[in-house]
């Protein structure tokens, strides 16, 4: 069953096209990585799945219902004026629950990311990875069917991310909703994926669909895998051709 | 030591002053010595403080008063695009007149018997802007992809504007208000200036009011106390927006 597609969708900015023609189809639960090089589209393609913005053409299509859907941008992007608990209870609020039942899921999404005890600390005293933590709280607490992830990840440093990688995907496991998972880092993309879309250079199309064989979550010693080194080329390659392809006039 | 350069600088300028005005045998008339200056002071300061208590106080009101219509004001305008382009002008128009140009006016309007209403009224026009502008920026200022994530979870216009505009505006507001209240004193000390002997016996009467007299050391002295007044009231207000930002970010 489908939760979100882009069908044959392209967007044109004030500067020219941006993306397309782009189709792409999201199966419940599964988990997507978007990898292209900079300026292909991805993240307004991304914005398209979440319907804050309109294709210039084209169709998208979306059955998550209101408070269904979660983002997670490349910065934390959390109010510095609220607690980490009032931060992830904000979207059960604006939704309409009760404070105190929205402070009490939103203190169970916390502990859930690791967080436990952090729920009075504002975001200026968290570190990037932990401030990050908040974010996916926030995006889960919700328990949306469709999350979306924009780059992450592309902050933090390498020992943080991998840490975060995995504990998505252990999230993932517990309510199992389609992930979109947009990131410029093939390894990245492998790792997380049951598939990887590949994009070409901007306006992005569609350069490659690769599955990805393998256990979620991740096994230790998962990079090391024949079938992760194989896959890793396999994106790389469709990659570099797509970023001629883009690059040609 | 850093501390003390400020300090020791201002002596250093006294004392050429001391020493210069002994040494050529300046008419007092024209420029006291330092010392001179603060027995003035001494010899007035019942009268000094309880006219910078009048001058204060005609600030503090206007700065009240400003506040609340900017920040309405700010709020309609960051609201509605029409308002936008309808009050946006007009404010700008208060921003370049001058206060002075407009005192007469506004001492006929408050008549002889309140003089105070229009010293009052002139420093809201002055203070006014500041806050305003500032509170302007402040409510357009919220994290874009805050905004997306309110438009997301469908969050409605009231609660976009009391649960994230309002709150991004905190620090532009605190800067505009210790903007503000700085320009409410100059207001206020030039709105006495216009207001001439039939206002609040405030420092700027009392400057007006030595010279007339040739009184040169206590009209001196009135100064001091005025720049006193400016530079605390100025530290306090930094402080008061430090502690603001502080509670505002969480540390």
């Amino acid at each position: 069953m489908s939760v979100a597609a882009l069908r044959a969708v392209e967007v044109d900015y004030a500067r020219g096209p941006a993306l397309g023609p782009f189709s792409l189809e999201i199966e419940a639960g599964e988990i997507v990585s978007l990898v292209g090089p900079s300026g292909c589209g991805k993240s307004t393609a991304l914005r398209l799945l979440a319907g804050l913005e309109a294709p210039s053409r084209g169709q998208v299509l979306r059955t998550p219902g209101r408070g269904e859907t979660a983002v997670v941008f490349q910065a934390p992007t959390l109010a510095p004026w609220l607690s980490a608990r009032a931060n992830v209870a904000l979207p059960l609020e604006l939704a309409g629950t009760a404070r105190a039942a929205a402070g009490v899921r939103a203190r169970e999404a916390l502990a859930r990311v690791g967080l436990a005890g952090a729920e009075a600390a504002r975001p200026a005293q968290l570190s990037g990875g932990m401030a990050m933590r908040v974010s996916l709280a926030r995006a889960l607490v919700t328990e949306p069917r469709l999350m979306l992830l924009d780059e992450p990840f592309a902050a933090l440093d390498e020992i943080t991310r991998r840490a975060l990688a995995d504990d998505v995907l252990r999230l993932w496991a517990g309510l199992r909703p389609a992930i979109v998972f947009v990131t410029h880092n093939v390894e990245e993309a492998v790792y997380m994926a049951s598939r990887v879309v590949v994009m070409t250079a901007g306006p992005g199309r569609l350069a490659g669909d690769f599955p990805v064989e393998g256990p979620a979550p991740r096994p230790a010693g998962f990079r090391t895998t024949p079938g992760f080194r194989r896959s890793v080329e396999a994106v790389s390659h469709a990659l570099a051709r797509g970023m001629a392809e883009g690059a040609r006039p | 030591m850093e501390t003390l350069a400020p300090w020791v600088l201002i002596a250093l300028l006294l004392a050429g002053w001391e020493i210069a005005c002994r040494a050529l045998h300046v008419a007092p008339y024209l420029l006291p010595p330092p010392s001179q200056v603060a027995a003035a002071l001494i010899a007035n300061l019942a009268t000094l403080l309880s006219a910078a208590w009048r001058t204060l106080a005609v600030a503090i009101v206007a700065l009240i008063i400003a506040s609340l219509i900017a920040q309405a004001l700010a709020m309609l305008v960051a609201l509605s695009s029409i308002l936008d382009r309808a009050i946006r002008p007009l404010a700008s128009v208060i921003q370049v007149t001058p206060v002075v140009a407009i005192a007469p006016l506004f001492l006929i309007w408050a008549g002889i018997d309140h003089p105070e209403r229009a010293l009052v009224a002139l420093a809201v026009v002055v203070a006014f802007f500041p806050i305003f502008s500032g509170a302007v920026a402040g409510l357009k200022s919220a994290d874009p992809d805050l905004e997306r994530l309110f438009a997301l979870y469908g969050a409605s216009r009231w609660q976009t504007v009391t649960r994230l505009r309002l709150p991004s505006a905190v620090p532009f507001l605190l800067e505009g208000h210790k903007v503000g209240a700085g320009l409410a004193i100059i207001g206020a000390v030039v709105a006495e200036f216009g207001a001439g002997s039939g206002g609040v016996r405030g420092l700027a009467w009392q400057i007006l009011d030595a010279g007339n007299k040739l009184q040169t050391d206590r009209m001196i002295a009135a100064l001091a106390a005025l720049g006193v007044m400016g530079v605390a009231l100025h530290g306090l207000l930094a402080r008061a927006e430090l502690a603001g930002l502080r509670w505002w970010r969480g540390r």
